[in-house]
């Protein structure tokens, strides 16, 4: 399914605010610069999945979990986010709202969706063979 | 709002939840507050784009959002430092120093390539031509 270009950009609201707390007071953040860093957050996310995917497949897992993000860190170089994620990660543990609850049911939703999908496309390919023997 | 019309009703439930978080007591910004303002759907779906990920885990999901986020604070903080500093902004033409000359951002040179003006451009053709035009 292809997605629309937009759909793969962060929202700029948010990405302006990170930016603007990182940054000393007053500072001025072209829109320019804002934009290129929300594209380059976009690129990390793919790099940062493409590399902790790496360490699923080795590991012969199809789902990516926790310690593959947190590898991948250490793979691209990024080991000063090791200590902060860790530390969210136990954070939301100490949590269990309907936060995390109402999420992973959203992610059963999505993955039951999923299923039907794959269910479907079988029987599409099943009538085109049908239709050529004729 | 663009939640109204975009947003799923139980994510909107979702985030009504996260920003209801009270602030920490010291003075912390929120994005190291524990909990995260980057919707984790907005990144998976940009996860899910890559290709040969089947499926991803909850908290794999909420340590690559939170992962951007650091990242973008990262960028930012280094890119300012480096040469924005000195104009007390902070340009594109940092972000593209910056990804050139720290090996951690050489990923990004693909999507922040340095700028040069039309002019120069246009003598480097010149240049290159003058070359081949030797060769014969």
């Amino acid at each position: 399914m292809a997605e629309r270009p937009e759909d793969l950009n962060l929202p700029n609201a948010v990405i302006t605010r990170i930016i603007k707390e990182a940054l000393p007071d007053g500072v001025n953040v072209s829109k320019e610069a804002r934009r290129a860093i929300s594209q380059a957050a976009s690129v990390f996310v793919l790099y940062a999945t493409s590399c902790a995917n790496n360490f699923a497949l080795k590991a012969k897992r199809k789902t990516l979990n926790a310690g593959d993000v947190l590898a991948a860190m250490e793979e691209m170089e990024f080991e000063r986010f090791l200590e902060p994620l860790r530390e969210a990660l136990e954070d939301k543990e100490k949590k269990p709202d309907s936060v995390n609850e109402k999420s992973r049911e959203e992610e059963e939703e999505e993955e039951e969706e999923e299923e039907e999908r794959m269910e479907e496309e079988p029987e599409v390919e099943a009538e085109n063979d049908a239709e050529d023997e004729e | 709002s663009l939640f109204k019309t975009k947003v799923p009703p139980v994510w909107r439930r979702v985030f009504r939840k996260m920003s209801q978080n009270t602030p920490d007591k010291d003075d912390q910004t929120s994005s190291n507050k524990k909990n995260i303002s980057l919707p984790m759907s907005r990144v998976r779906l940009i996860m899910k784009s890559s290709p040969d990920v089947s499926s991803i885990n909850q908290d794999a999901l909420f340590l690559t959002t939170k992962a951007t986020e650091l990242f973008v604070q990262h960028l930012a903080l280094a890119s300012f430092n480096g040469s924005g500093k000195e104009t007390n902004t902070l340009s594109y033409s940092d972000l593209a120093q910056t990804a050139e000359e720290k090996e951690v951002f050489h990923f990004l040179t693909d999507i922040l390539p340095k700028k040069i003006l039309a002019r120069d451009y246009l003598q480097s053709l010149d240049q290159m031509q003058d070359d081949d035009d030797a060769d014969f």
